[in-house]
């Protein structure tokens, strides 16, 4: 590819990001009032776009290879404790990630 | 209060949120300026790419583009089904964003799976400017994605040291914005769907198919369970 060639494919990439970002704000825009089934949705999406987000985060464990997602279900269980019971966001963040780090790199 | 001390405040109130988000940036952002170095790209590339694209899987995957034959429309087509994502993050921040004025524009330019997660969960103390507070959020993360990203590029070949599973940080944050969602809602139906859909999508579709039919399916089933998740909404706590 010549660097003009990846220029437009950069371009292509980034216009791509844009209207997926975008779109929303243009199809109901601030000044007229949100359809009551979309203001639905923005009430009732955000739950399920976390559960997404989790498991896209763990799209690449197996359970039938490897460590068989032990090490991840070990972490996503002690990040779920330390967050009930201290409820400090970067207590449970910080404590599942260097559990995982150990738990990976000695461990399994 | 001064508009200066209060952007002062709201950013001191951004900044704890993001310290996770740094962690994580900086350690995919330099695998991810290592990957474009190590396929032959100077550090300006994912330098620049990092500033415009801010959307980080599908920057590693834009390294395979480069390398391929030039076809922008398959770029194109493919970044619309990788970020198909966002559109659902646009409708739930429709209200959210309002009355945030220019700074709307970069609100949403800059609505990377992180920066949506935080300004849509973050208990925004009511006397911190709500605008500037997304503002510094999305600033913050966006420049930690591009330090780590052109740092991973200029320097990536010669950092040694034993990094092996810092990348569950995502995964933490994760958990938590979805375990705090959780605690906050009144109906966990939407939880649930979103939770199930997934692992079954990812199941019958496979780890590089998922998303859309996964989105597919939950704005179905939330349209036609409509009726029980509104009245939860509105139920006792």
């Amino acid at each position: 590819m010549t660097v003009t060639q990846q220029i437009i494919t950069v371009a292509a990439v980034v216009l791509g990001t844009m209207l997926t970002r975008f779109l929303p704000f243009f199809l109901f825009p601030a000044g007229r009032e949100t359809p009551r089934y979309i203001q639905y949705l923005g009430r009732a999406l955000p739950p399920a776009v976390f559960g997404l987000l989790v498991v896209y985060c763990l799209k690449n464990v197996s359970i039938l290879k490897g460590s068989h997602g032990i090490p991840e279900l070990i972490a996503i269980a002690a990040v779920v404790a330390l967050h009930l019971w201290k409820r400090q966001m970067l207590l449970s963040i910080a404590g599942g990630t260097v559990l995982y780090m150990v738990l990976v790199q000695t461990v399994f | 209060m001064t508009k200066q001390n209060s952007i002062k405040k709201a950013f001191k109130a951004a900044f704890p949120y993001t310290i996770p988000i740094f962690a994580g940036f900086w350690f995919l952002g330099m695998t991810y300026g290592i990957y474009m170095n190590v396929s032959g790209f100077s550090f300006l590339y994912p330098m620049l790419m990092s500033i415009t694209i801010f959307a980080g899987s599908m920057e590693f995957i834009t390294v395979d583009l480069l390398l391929g034959s030039f076809n922008p429309v398959q770029a194109f087509l493919m970044t619309l089904m990788i970020n198909a994502r966002h559109l659902f993050y646009g409708i739930s921040m429709l209200d959210k964003f309002r009355g945030t004025g220019l700074k709307k524009l970069y609100l949403i330019f800059g609505m990377c799976d992180e920066s949506f997660s935080i300004n849509y969960t973050a208990k925004i103390p009511p006397d911190v400017d709500r605008g500037w507070f997304m503002f510094f959020v999305t600033l913050l993360n966006h420049f930690y994605w591009f330090s780590g990203s052109t740092l991973g590029g200029i320097f990536g070949s010669l950092i040694h040291f034993n990094t092996e599973g810092l990348d569950f940080v995502m995964t933490a944050m994760f958990t938590v914005i979805f375990l705090e969602q959780w605690l906050k809602d009144r109906q966990h139906i939407s939880a649930l769907l979103g939770l199930g859909i997934s692992l079954l999508c990812l199941w019958i579709f496979g780890a590089d198919n998922f998303i859309i039919p996964s989105m597919a399916a939950m704005l179905m089933m939330l349209t036609l369970l409509r009726k029980p998740v509104e009245k939860r909404e509105e139920g006792q706590r």
